[in-house]
């Protein structure tokens, strides 16, 4: 098993993440670094749009390893998940044995040791992460949406990097990846998964971090304009509201008030584009009357 | 024991789940020393120890009392040698810093000057400066009496009091607003009271910090830790909880719901499957030669529960009614139909109170003003209460129905009219008594739950959150 490090200090998992546009925080770069040191899976958990899938990409592309990513949704199993016998492959060998020789030169149990070889078995992302010869970063996206039973499907995988297929035995990491689960706490995860994770909770920015992100994926945003984006969507944020705006939405923001040609923003224009920001109508609602308040 | 050990135990005092491959793991992360920041050293620890969001606030509050920040007060020597703008106060600052560590009043540095010191600091965001004269006021103000085993919220208290910082906030707000140029008034407005807010906020939080350090300088870290316990939030009696506790559960009662909405609709959705499907079956047989190798079935029929609420709503117990209320309006779409009912001797229906009003806080204050919900004293009279609602509303309750009554069943010695409840547990699916009182004071008094259980499906004590997410998962 390979075991090395891809980073030599938290502050190398900071460089290396703002090379490739993402920009951390102190609590993301502990997690990615101890996640590479202690060869554990890092669970992320927060509200919507604040860059968690974002983070595994960005990782990836950091070190230069192959992202491999497994969306989970309901009804997700074994053989979606994790591998299946390519049962067709399987009939074609059986029946081509039949044709080439009528009678029994090999045995039938030579034949059934050849139809559950590598050769056909389908991989699908969880096994391929562990027998990948590159470096890889594996995602489990959206964790939550998988029933509870599902889950101990990635147990295994989580704790010992390892797969155990009855008819073949079990497959260890060739090299261990490094495993990012995100979820949108839409249910209670189980503990044993939790167990074996590092659990990082994202939450929305902080004003200066939000700043440096919006600069970074709408570089022609000017200072001044920036500034006031940054305080507008803080100052939201604190409100009462269903649904606060996420980081990608404050991005779509800032996009927006660039293609309307805004230098400055005012109150009307704020108003008017206030709906990129919040996606339910008694949040505009609420929003545009504490706005109108004179403090 | 080394103080990780210790931090951990104490930790599962506090009732955080930590199982030994936790505690391990934080061994490892800190034995790579290559953490050298305390902050970095609590975002280890919680990464490996803290797996439930809610948790946090308790694991910080502990972190802080194990891994206090070094002395403010013996490293103002050093700082003040680089900070030396302040000429005039700066020789005397830690000298009266150390004299008067837990000494009343202040020496030479007058009240006003430290202020005026802290202004400034605040103005232009010196975060060292402001851990100094956090300590400072500290040692000016609180008059921390060694040996008293408090928690520290009176220190704080007296000290912030000294500073007069909703005076201070007003002028840090009016001098950003100087400083920056915008367009709009209104938004700067808006934007400078932000600021202004946000830095005394922190201020406030190192100012706890420096009390908490001192207070565990003086009577050691175990019995600091003891004092500050606090009970998780899911675990929180109701009943008993403060303006602040309070509220924090109020903000709980959304993610809970989506959670609890979830797992319900899932339950429903895998408890069983309906009638085998003929035609599908047989339509998918054609894939695999004719072999009834996958039966199909139909999809079962949801059946939601309706709901009816029956809510106590005096004094004694009104604070559990309007927490469940509001929790179960949360749910509404796992519900077929929910009324609700308010009562405390006399009974009225307050669904559209909920159904009219988002804010739960107006409909709370409708409900007391406007509902009809006291007959003669407004004391408890359970008996009177379910009498009327038989009477006022006999279409209310079905075989459908799953009746859910609040209330500790504290009659004021007022008859009881059993047989009303007995003819409602008859016809509806499922009668539940949520009891919002200890179990040991059960039937004590004037509390007749002995008398109303026989006709009830379960009769639960539930006093906390988590006790209410238990029973939610039995309701159907």
């Amino acid at each position: 098993m390979n075991t090395e490090n891809l980073f030599q200090s938290a502050t190398e998992v900071a460089q290396g993440l703002e090379r490739v546009d993402y920009i951390p925080n102190s609590k993301i770069t502990t997690a990615v670094f101890l996640a590479d040191r202690l060869k554990k899976p890092v669970l992320i958990e927060g509200p919507a749009g604040t860059g968690k899938t974002e983070l595994a990409k960005s990782v990836a592309k950091a070190v230069e390893a192959r992202l491999i990513r497994l969306q989970c949704y309901e009804g997700l199993d074994e053989s979606k998940a994790l591998y299946e016998w390519n049962y067709k492959k399987q009939l074609l060998r059986i029946q081509a044995q039949n044709l080439v020789n009528d009678k029994d030169d090999e045995t039938w149990k030579e034949l059934e040791q050849d139809i559950f070889s590598e050769e056909f078995l389908l991989t699908r992302p969880l096994l391929e992460a562990i027998v990948s010869e590159d470096r890889t970063v594996l995602l489990i996206d959206e964790v939550d949406r998988i029933e509870i039973e599902t889950e101990a499907l990635l147990l295994e995988i989580l704790s010992d990097f390892q797969v155990s297929i009855p008819e073949l035995g079990t497959l260890v990491a060739k090299r261990l990846p490094l495993v990012f689960l995100t979820s949108n706490n839409s249910r209670e995860l189980s503990e044993a998964l939790k167990r074996r994770c590092l659990f990082l909770h994202i939450d929305y920015p902080d004003m200066e971090r939000e700043k440096s992100i919006i600069k970074r994926r709408v570089p022609e945003v000017e200072g001044a304009l920036l500034n006031q984006i940054g305080e507008f969507v803080r100052s939201i944020r604190q409100m009462d509201l269903k649904k606060r705006p996420s980081v990608s939405e404050s991005i779509d923001w800032a996009k927006t008030l660039i293609t309307l040609g805004i230098h400055s923003l005012d109150l009307e224009v704020a108003t008017d584009t206030i709906s990129v920001l919040l996606k339910y109508q008694s949040d505009i609602d609420t929003a545009l009357k504490e706005l109108a308040v004179n403090l | 024991m080394d103080l990780l050990t210790e931090f951990v135990t104490e930790l599962r005092d506090y009732g955080l789940p930590i199982s030994l491959g936790e505690s391990i793991d934080a061994h490892e992360a800190l034995i790579l020393e290559l953490i050298d920041d305390r902050e970095l050293l609590r975002e280890a620890l919680a990464l490996t120890l803290v797996k439930n969001i809610s948790h946090r606030s308790a694991f910080d509050s502990l972190f802080d009392t194990y891994f206090a920040l070094n002395s403010q007060v013996s490293d103002l020597d050093d700082e003040l040698q680089n900070h030396n703008e302040d000429s005039k106060t700066s020789e005397s600052l830690s000298n009266i810093a150390k004299s008067s560590k837990f000494a009343g009043g202040g020496g030479s540095l007058s009240q006003e000057e430290l202020i005026e010191m802290l202004f400034m600091a605040l103005l232009k965001g010196q975060t060292d400066k402001l851990n100094q004269l956090a300590a400072l006021s500290v040692s000016m103000f609180a008059g921390i009496e060694p040996g008293r085993p408090v928690g520290g919220v009176y220190y704080l208290y007296r000290t912030l009091r000294n500073l007069d910082l909703e005076n201070l906030q007003i002028k840090l707000k009016n001098a950003l607003k100087s400083n920056t140029t915008s367009a709009d008034s209104r938004l700067n407005e808006r934007f400078t009271n932000d600021e202004a807010t946000i830095r005394i906020e922190k201020f406030k939080k190192i100012v706890e910090a420096e009390i908490k350090k001192r207070l565990v300088d003086d009577r050691g870290r175990k019995a600091m830790a003891k004092t500050l316990k606090k009970p998780l939030l899911e675990d929180i009696d109701v009943m008993r909880a403060s303006k602040q506790e309070m509220l924090e559960l109020q903000q709980a009662i959304i993610p809970l719901s989506r959670k609890l909405a979830s797992r319900l609709a899932n339950k429903r959705k895998h408890l069983r499957q309906g009638r085998l499907n003929w035609p599908a079956t047989i339509r998918k047989s054609m894939a695999m030669g004719g072999s009834l190798a996958e039966p199909i079935f139909k999809k079962p029929k949801i059946s939601k529960p309706d709901i009816i609420l029956l809510a106590d709503l005096s004094g004694s117990v009104a604070s559990f009614a309007r927490f469940t209320l509001q929790l179960v309006y949360a749910l509404s779409s796992q519900f077929s139909k929910i009324r609700s009912f308010a009562f405390i001797d006399g009974i009225d229906e307050i669904t559209d109170y909920f159904n009219l009003e988002t804010d739960p806080v107006k409909s709370f204050y409708k409900i007391n003003t406007e509902a009809n919900i006291m007959w003669l004293d407004g004391h408890s009279d359970y008996g009177h209460a379910l009498s009327e609602f038989a009477k006022k509303w006999p279409e209310a309750v079905t075989v459908k129905s799953s009746v859910l009554i609040l209330g500790d069943a504290r009659s004021n010695y007022h008859a009881p009219q059993l047989e009303v409840l007995q003819k409602m547990s008859k016809t509806a699916k499922h009668v539940y008594w949520l009891n919002p009182e200890p179990k040991a004071y059960w039937n004590s008094g004037d509390s007749i739950i002995k008398e109303y259980s026989p006709y009830c499906d379960e009769v639960l004590e539930v006093r906390t959150l988590k006790q209410l997410e238990q029973f939610v998962n039995i309701l159907d």
